[in-house]
């Protein structure tokens, strides 16, 4: 968000980083800056390749009062103010996509791998969820498998 | 001798002060209203009451649940 020359980049309390697309004037720094490419520009439109930027909003709007036609135009639909999750996230029928709370995406996915009989063996899994198995009994040696 | 004086100092400070009546031009977005205050349109979902923190986070606390987590449909 420093990299921005107009300061068009806010988070929100919900720790959702959107920007002000009436303010950005499309310079492009900050798809260089960002290292997750979130950012980018419009491949389509009235300005081709350039115009304002463009990036995921988390489904939670712009800075235009919330569920307003404008922000329709502008950044699609601010589901989050409506109480829902992120459409991608809804909608993804392998569930690869979780949005919500870290601590609630996490639960998910412990939740999801241990039932699976998976866990320590797991990459990272120490490091994210401590190295008791997440509470779970050790399994029995003739389950493994 | 003194009115020219006093002239004087009325005009500059009336050029000095005529600065404070700028309009500020700093950058910077425009206020963005909190997600939990809601939305005015049909497509707001029922079980929660908008503009209450608690009741949003526990909506999509709840929603998570339900929606991501197969685990707690199907056990």
């Amino acid at each position: 968000m420093a990299v921005c020359p107009v300061n068009c980049f806010y988070k929100t309390d919900e720790g959702v980083v959107l920007h002000d697309k009436d303010v950005c004037i499309g310079c492009g720094y900050c798809s260089y800056a960002c290292p997750f490419g979130a950012p980018q520009f419009p491949s389509q439109g009235t300005f081709g390749v350039r115009g304002k930027m463009d990036k995921c909003t988390f489904c939670a709007g712009g800075p235009e009062a919330n569920g307003s036609e404008a922000e329709f135009e502008k950044y699609g639909r601010n589901r989050l103010a409506e109480g829902k999750l992120p459409a991608c996230a809804e909608m993804c029928s392998t569930k690869a996509l979780l949005a919500g709370d870290g601590d609630v995406v996490a639960d998910i996915f412990r939740n999801r791998v241990v039932k699976r009989n998976k866990g320590a063996e797991v990459w990272g899994w120490g490091t994210a969820y401590g190295s008791a198995q997440a509470g779970q009994k050790p399994q029995a040696e003739g389950a493994k498998k | 001798m003194i009115k020219p004086t006093l002239a004087f100092l009325i005009t500059t400070s009336a050029l000095v002060l005529s600065a404070c009546g700028e309009k500020a031009q700093t950058l910077g977005t425009k206020n963005d209203s909190t997600a939990y205050s809601g939305v005015t349109n049909a497509f707001i979902e029922k079980g929660w009451q908008a503009g209450d923190k608690t009741s949003w986070e526990r909506q999509l606390n709840a929603r998570a649940q339900y929606g991501q987590n197969d685990y707690t449909r199907s056990p």
